[in-house]
Parts: C-alpha cells; sequence; structure tokens
C-alpha cells in the first residue's frame, strides 16, 4: 500500500481528510492513486487534475522525495513502499 | 417582499461579499470563500439559488450554490469539456509551437438564468469558448456543440481577449422568446440562436476593430460586455473593445456610438435600462493601451437619446489620484439605482440613475462582479 500525505490546504474543501494522517492506497501508478482518492473522497481529482486528467499547473506530487515526470498521463509507478507528496506549489499572493 | 435592487453581491478577488438594503443604505450580509477569487456570482431570480464560480489559483474553477443566501454552500460539478476536445491554434495563439491542446475548463466568465418558464436550465460561459447548458437546475452541465462546432471556431477565428484564450462572457436569453439567446465572446462576438442553441449566427455587421489588420473581419471582434433592453429586445448594446456599439435591428447590425471628445469610449462594461432601449451607462478607462480612469477621475457616462449624447456623472466620485477601472460584469442596474467595483476594490453605487454617488466601501479585494439580485 502506496503512503500518501496531501496538503493541508485541501482540508478546506475536504473536511474528511483532517486528520492528516497518511492514506494507504493500493495503486500501480500515479494515475490509479488520483482514481482511488477521487473514490474515497468524491471531487478530489477534480482538485488535482484538470478535465484532460492531467495534473494541474500549481499542484505538484512527489513519489519518495521526488516530482513526478508525467504530469500529463500521471504514468509514473508506486511500488508498496512508495511514499507520495501531494503539495500545491508557491504561487499567487 | 425584498425586490431585485435590494441584495447586492462583490465577487471579488478574495471572497464573496453580499450586501442587503436596509433603511436607504447597504448593510454587509456576510462573506463567503474569504480569500478565493470569486469570478461571478449572481442569485438565479426563478429560485433564489446563489450560484458562485470560484477560480482556484491551485485547484481550478468550481461551481457552489447555496440554497440560503450564503449561509452554507455546496459544490456541485463544474462543467467538463468532453474528453478529446482541443483548441485549435489560432491566428493570436499563445503558443504557435503546439497546434492544439486540450480544452479545459480555465475559467467561470458568467453564470445566467434560462427562461422565467424552465426553472432548471442554466447556463454557463467559459473560458475557453464554450457554452454549457443545465436542464436539472446546475446538477449537470453538457456543452452546447453546434457552437462549440461552429465554424468559425474550428477554423481559428476565436482567440483570446484579456486572457488566453477565448471566453464567453455575456448570456443574454430574450424574455419573450426562450428559444433565442446571444452570447458575447472575446474575441470573436455576438452570435445569435433563434432555435434554442441548435444553429448559431454571427452577429457582427457594422464593428470595425482596430488591433486587427483587417478591421472588418466576420470574426474576431470583442465585444467586451453585451446587454439587451429586457422591454424592447430587438435593442442591443455592446461596450467593445473599439468603442460603443449600438443594435436596434436585434444585433443584425451595429452603429458605433462612442462618444465623440468625450470619455465614453474604451471600457469594459455597459448597462442598459430595463424599460428605455435608448438610455445605456458606461464606465470609461483611458483607452486600449493605458487601462486606467480617464483624466485620473472616476465617472459613469449615461446617455438617453441612443448614444447621440453622453453626460459624464461624477458627484461622489474621486476626481483626482484615481486609477480605477471597472471590469465588464461589475456594473450593473436595476430600476433606478446602479452600482459599480473597480479594480482597486472600491465600489460606489447610485438611487438616482447615477446623478449622485456613494461610497459602498474603498478597501474591497479587486471586484470581478457585482451584481443586483
Amino acid at each position: 500500500m502506496a503512503s500518501v500525505a496531501l496538503t493541508k490546504h485541501l482540508h478546506r474543501f475536504f473536511p474528511s481528510l483532517a486528520p492528516s494522517a497518511p492514506i494507504e492506497i493500493q495503486a500501480g501508478s500515479v494515475a490509479e492513486l488520483i482514481g482511488a482518492l477521487d473514490a474515497r473522497f468524491p471531487g478530489l481529482a477534480g482538485y488535482l487534475c484538470d478535465d484532460s486528467g492531467s495534473l494541474r499547473p500549481h499542484v505538484n506530487v512527489f513519489v519518495d522525495g521526488r516530482p513526478i515526470r508525467d504530469r500529463l498521463g500521471l504514468t509514473d509507478a508506486l511500488d508498496a513502499a512508495s511514499a507520495v507528496h501531494v503539495m500545491q506549489a508557491l504561487s499567487g499572493g | 417582499m425584498a425586490q431585485r435592487g435590494d441584495t447586492l453581491l462583490l465577487g471579488t478577488r478574495k471572497g464573496l461579499f453580499l450586501f442587503e438594503r436596509r433603511g436607504g443604505d447597504w448593510k454587509p450580509a456576510g462573506v463567503s470563500f474569504l480569500g478565493i477569487p470569486i469570478s461571478f456570482a449572481m442569485i438565479d431570480p426563478r429560485t433564489g439559488v446563489l450560484w458562485a464560480g470560484q477560480d482556484h489559483g491551485h485547484w481550478g474553477c468550481k461551481l457552489s450554490r447555496s440554497r440560503d443566501r450564503g449561509r452554507t454552500w455546496e459544490e456541485v460539478a463544474a462543467p467538463k469539456y468532453p474528453e478529446g476536445e482541443v483548441i485549435k491554434n489560432s491566428m493570436m495563439s499563445v503558443d504557435p509551437k503546439a497546434p492544439e491542446k486540450p480544452a479545459t475548463l480555465r475559467y467561470i466568465w458568467c453564470i445566467a438564468p434560462g427562461a422565467a418558464d424552465e426553472p432548471q436550465r442554466l447556463y454557463i460561459g467559459t473560458e475557453p469558448g464554450g457554452l454549457f447548458v443545465s436542464d436539472d437546475g446546475g446538477e449537470t452541465w453538457a456543452l452546447n456543440r453546434p457552437l462549440w462546432d461552429h465554424p468559425s471556431r474550428l477554423a481559428g477565428q476565436w482567440f483570446g481577449g484579456g486572457r488566453d484564450h477565448a471566453g464567453i462572457h455575456s448570456i443574454i436569453v430574450d424574455p419573450t422568446n426562450r428559444k433565442r439567446l446571444l452570447v458575447g465572446i472575446s474575441c470573436a462576438g455576438t452570435f445569435e440562436t433563434t432555435d434554442g442553441g441548435a444553429s448559431w449566427t454571427v452577429r457582427n455587421t457594422g464593428l470595425k476593430s482596430s488591433f486587427l489588420p483587417e478591421p472588418n473581419p466576420e470574426v474576431g471582434h470583442d465585444p467586451h460586455f453585451v446587454a439587451m433592453c429586457s422591454a424592447s429586445t430587438k435593442h442591443l448594446w455592446q461596450q467593445n473593445h473599439c468603442g460603443i456599439w449600438k443594435s436596434e435591428d436585434g444585433a443584425r447590425t451595429w452603429a458605433n456610438v462612442s462618444e465623440n471628445g468625450g470619455p465614453a469610449n474604451f471600457g469594459f462594461a455597459i448597462a442598459v435600462d430595463e424599460k428605455d432601449p435608448q438610455a445605456a451607462w458606461v464606465a470609461p478607462a483611458v483607452s486600449d493601451e493605458c487601462r486606467v480612469a480617464v483624466g485620473g477621475a472616476l465617472c459613469i457616462s449615461r446617455t438617453t437619446d441612443g448614444g447621440r449624447t453622453w453626460k459624464a456623472l461624477r458627484e461622489g466620485l474621486p476626481q483626482e489620484q484615481c486609477y480605477d477601472v471597472v471590469f465588464r460584469h461589475s456594473l450593473d442596474k436595476a430600476g433606478d439605482r446602479l452600482a459599480f467595483g473597480t479594480t482597486t476594490g472600491n465600489v460606489y453605487w447610485s438611487d438616482d440613475r447615477g446623478e449622485r454617488w456613494r461610497c459602498l466601501g474603498c478597501h474591497f479585494p479587486l471586484v470581478y462582479s457585482l451584481r443586483f439580485a
């Protein structure tokens, strides 16, 4: 099971995410992981990805500390020990 | 019983602010989505439902509704472009190396109720150019294919104005004919359907666009906002990028009624009297190149003779050191009441058709939309 930590900024829109203990998800890729997250927290995928399924420009996903390579197709592989962080980029004012 | 004009909605860069009219003044009546940009908000007069389009910097565009005037909110599925739809490269593409890219929801420009006798119908105008329709009170949204597939868009004649891609910012439902709609698209122009959206006709005859090498194209104009006189639906007005234009034949032809030698030329917003098709209000700015208040002084210009003459209404408005601009959805009218909000967070209102103005507040965030309800 991959372990997922989501930025606390998402708690405002998905109160059930708090408290922010890591979420355990069975997924072979980032795309599968976001699909599984959306099943558990309906609507969450639309916050992370646009209509075409690509990662939104100011959202970052890290797998084991490294930013994913495929922001369009989310094909980066996960394994049972993967630690995934979903962060927001610093932008705006 | 509250009437239209007794509620004021400010959609700002930092949230939605609601005001109610009490005792001859406006009182704060709630703040929603504090910190989140609200691109547009309105109350559907048929149902009383308050709608707000949010433009999160990180999380995309969202759509929410409230059945209790903002005390509680429910997020509903925002319009979604069908899989495989693309934005074609256009003559003013933001990325000439990419011939096309996926069409995704980039901005909720406006939300409009359908006709009075179809209370479940709503429309949403979006960037990159999709008109979305709901027939279930906003639960689900479908792209209007005939407009999206209009030959002019497929030929790359729509392009961005102000934002990266073409956007539908004006939606007018003819109150006498629910199958007749007009939409304003920047940049493309005004389009009309008389068959409920099954087919669309370009309505740009007479316009001139000085920012194009050929100033009279059929498509490619920039109507910043389009409005109709509800008592005389053949009368339409538009504050265009290149001046103020009026139609007296249902948008078939347009005539330039900009003020010669006065401030009423460039701007974004326009409001038309509900009863008198010859009366309209605009919020002048210097020009395309320098978007600030004309002469460092704020005014609203009004015509009561169909645009032959304009009067700059200044009483109560700052007349020096003023750089405010009024965006396209930030001037509204309800009977004798008018109000507008500015890019520097000032909001003014008038009870006498703009003769005298009072300040509602000078420390709001940038105002994207101001609508009476």
